[in-house]
């Protein structure tokens, strides 16, 4: 572990739930109690729950609550350590061995001179993990759908997550000036090593249950009517009660609500639910299934 | 509380959670870092700590009520579950009753069963949260007849609990009351449209869900201040989803099967992919090194090689669609077409003692579930009682399609090989295995039945590749990923 001292960011869970209320997230008790403890702990959070139930906008309404900078790292089959550590910028010390040759002729300077500028930090170019650990303003570091690059690949992680320190060979070791919070999202594609698993916190965000999905629907969609809102999530819970090839997200959910009040909806009743369902929906099969289901006709 | 969280460890444990010793340990720092009188708090952090994978969490959460429920004043000492601890238990029970409800609770005990049914309708026609608990508690004070040291499951407490409480009936109240309502309405009179009808539906629901879980929990909070946590932890240790018999699995583990095979199906898939993408290199391919290599002016610069790509291999699924394994047979379908992307053609016939093709059920539909249900009640698969007859349906296979066999075919038959002593015909697995390139039997009952009573499975295993036992998904899926 590094043995960087610094205040806690957080006061409480309470107070944790509160900024990310100020900042339109709506974090139920576990999510800011894991977040709390990401930081007490100093330990990276894996985020995982089904697509699009807020994963990522949690960390960026972690950075904007508490006024850091995002540093992102998308995640993709391929990564590799020049993508997501650091990478020598060689053009750069191409030019440098030519200016050398040149000044070596009239000075007299040895390669070793060279060599050890060469390897230096001027010629680093940090990618998004060494970026954040080298960070001296605070920093939330996302590593977004971390499910999505290969078993072996997830080795280079484990270094940062846990001890937040990398090893550049010719630089020596780079520790971490403060400890950035580390947050990882999984879409569960495929089981994370237990390696990973072990140096995080895990929290699984599911689709939130009634309450909070309508107060989610009213923080984040404008000029929204309440009992709308309370429709809306409601006809929402009922679908997500069907077996479909994909549920409604929460993200559908807004959308499905963005429309509605776009086109002046007051009341949602079965028709007009059945004619706006492709907002919600994303197959065929699940949109008839659903129709079928509330009920009418099937759509024109 | 290092004890107890110990023993709670060492319970998650014997659930079948892997918790490791930084997990333990991590959960101990945790625990310094959340004030302890916050319950919800205290489980998130054990939870964050401990659990690492969403299906493991129901698990968690059981044992969880069953160490810390106590109630927020006596958790932090929470019994060791040691049976000389008994009276401690009984007066943390007693404190336990005597807590702010206690009143409430007295006053409660008063009514007539008539009144307190009201008060049950109206609590759940406003979703009175606080209302709600306090009738649980009283249900079960005085419906369940719970006596210590009765050697009786939860399961039965909560029947008698609830055959009391005739929660049908009340839903229908609700009911005829949001209609009422409706009918209420200002403007034109009209009934509830059925849409209303069903979120209404829906919403008493799951207020008499979430009673019901209330009673639960208060019946486990006694047996567990009866028994001691240990004890009762242990009888509720569930299966964990991966794990769950197909056989004997109950309509909710059956439910729960089901969620549980959607993802692991698209995990399946995708790792599979990444298989054959990431095939090992082959040799080198001297053509296309030197056709590469002009670029270079001719230098071979660049070697390319020759990348393996097996053959997809082509599937036929012979399923044993009879009762007993019926929904073995179910979950295998829905796993094999899910992942039909990775051979080159899945063909499936069912059989009870007649045999029919169903691939054409499976055509373009998107939906597996809903056509593994309509093979399940379409096929015909009936030729004389409806009883198991293996010979007789794998004779008529071979005869109709057996000639369809190719070297490139896999055969997968599932079932038990429970043969009602009919004629095992055997024959025809021998000469399947002839023409097919590989056949497997996959066997949903526990290796140490088998060719107990009527099975003969080792008849017919003697001529397959592989038989192998395959009772819960974590099996079904291991096989499933060596076959593609």
């Amino acid at each position: 572990m590094t043995d960087v001292t610094r205040p806690p960011r957080f006061e409480s869970i309470a107070a944790v739930r509160d900024g990310l209320r100020d900042v339109r997230y709506l974090a139920d008790e576990g999510i800011a109690g894991v977040v709390y403890l990401a930081d007490r702990l100093a330990k990276p959070v894996l985020v995982e729950g089904p697509a699009g139930t807020g994963k990522t906008q949690l960390a960026k309404s972690v950075a904007e609550m508490s006024g850091a900078r995002l540093i992102r790292l998308q995640c993709y089959e391929g990564l590799d350590e020049s993508k997501a550590l650091y990478e020598w910028n060689y053009k750069k010390q191409l030019l440098r061995i030519q200016a050398q040759r040149v000044r070596e002729a009239a000075s007299g300077e040895s390669w070793t001179d060279i060599e050890e500028d060469i390897f230096s930090e001027a010629f680093l170019l940090p990618r998004p993990l060494l970026e954040a650990i080298r960070a001296t303003d605070p920093v939330v570091l996302l590593i977004d759908e971390v499910d999505r690059v290969e078993v072996e690949t997830e080795a280079l992680l484990l270094e940062v997550l846990s001890d937040y320190q990398v090893s550049i060979p010719e630089l020596g070791t780079v520790v971490a000036t403060q400890i950035p919070l580390v947050f990882l999202t999984s879409n569960n594609t495929r089981e994370l090593s237990e390696a990973l698993k072990r140096r995080c916190l895990f929290l699984h965000i599911d689709y939130p249950d009634l309450e909070r999905e309508r107060e989610i629907v009213l923080a984040r969609v404008p000029g929204i009517a309440e009992h709308l809102a309370d429709q809306i999530v409601r006809i929402v819970r009922s679908i997500r009660g069907l077996e479909l090839k994909k549920q409604p997200s929460v993200s559908e959910t807004l959308d499905w609500a963005r429309t509605l009040v776009l086109l002046g909806v007051q009341t949602v009743d079965a028709e007009l639910a059945k004619d706006t369902l492709h907002v919600l929906l994303k197959y065929q099969s699940d949109i008839a299934k659903a129709t079928k289901e509330l009920g009418g006709s099937p759509p024109r | 509380m290092v004890d107890v969280l110990s023993g709670f460890v060492g319970e998650l444990r014997a659930a079948g959670l892997p918790v490791s010793m930084t997990e333990h340990l991590d959960a101990m720092t945790a625990l310094g870092h959340v004030p302890l009188e916050d319950r919800v708090a205290f489980k998130y952090a054990l939870g964050a700590t401990l659990v690492k994978n969403d299906a493991h969490w129901r698990a968690f959460e059981t044992i969880f009520e069953v160490y810390f429920s106590t109630g927020s004043p006596g958790w932090s000492a929470a019994p060791p579950a040691d049976q000389q601890d008994q009276q401690g238990e009984e007066a943390q029970l007693a404190a336990m009753l005597s807590d702010r409800h206690r009143e409430g609770d007295a006053e409660m005990a008063m009514l007539s069963a008539e009144e307190m049914m009201e008060l049950l309708y109206r609590a759940l026609l406003e979703g009175d949260e606080e209302l709600l608990a306090a009738l649980a508690r009283q249900a079960v004070d005085r419906f369940a007849g719970m006596e210590p040291g009765r050697p009786v499951g939860g399961t039965y407490y909560l029947y008698r609990t609830l055959r009391h409480l005739d929660l049908d009936g009340v839903r229908t109240r609700l009911m005829a009351q949001a209609q009422a309502l409706a009918l209420a309405r200002p403007g034109p009179e009209q009934p509830m449209t059925d849409l209303e009808d069903r979120l209404a539906r829906e919403e008493y629901d799951a207020r008499i869900e979430r009673l019901r879980l209330q009673i639960e929990a208060e019946i486990r909070r006694r047996l567990v201040a009866d028994r001691g946590a240990q004890a009762m932890a242990k009888t509720l240790r569930k299966p964990l989803p991966e794990d769950v018999d197909f056989m004997h699995a109950t309509q909710e583990e059956l439910a729960s099967l089901r969620r549980a095979i959607q993802p692991l199906t698209r995990r399946l898939a995708v790792r599979l992919t990444r298989k054959r993408r990431h095939g090992r290199r082959g040799p080198l391919d001297f053509r296309s090194t030197v056709r590469h290599s002009l670029s270079y002016g001719g230098v071979p610069a660049e070697p390319k090689f020759r990348y393996p790509r097996p053959a997809k291999p082509e599937i036929v699924v012979i399923a044993d669609i009879s009762g007993s394994v019926a929904a073995f047979a179910r979950f295998t379908l829905q796993l094999v077409y899910a992942i039909s992307s990775q051979f080159s053609r899945v063909r499936s016939f069912v059989f009870i003692d007649g045999i029919d093709e169903v691939t054409s059920m499976f055509d373009g539909v998107e939906d597996i579930g809903a056509a593994v249900h309509r093979v399940n009640t379409e096929a015909d698969v009936v030729w004389v009682d409806g009883h198991s007859d293996y010979g007789h349906a794998l004779e008529t296979f071979w005869t109709r399609w057996g000639q369809q066999l190719t070297p490139r075919t896999s055969v997968i038959i599932l079932g038990d090989a429970r043969n009602n002593y009919h004629a095992s015909q055997a024959w025809v697995v021998q000469e399947l295995a002839k023409r097919a390139r590989h056949v497997y039997w996959l066997n949903p009952e526990p290796r140490s039945y088998w060719d107990t009573g009527d099975s003969i499975v080792t008849q017919y295993g003697v001529f397959c590749e592989g038989v192998y036992e395959c009772r819960n998904l974590r099996q079904l899926e291991r096989f499933v990923e060596q076959l593609a």
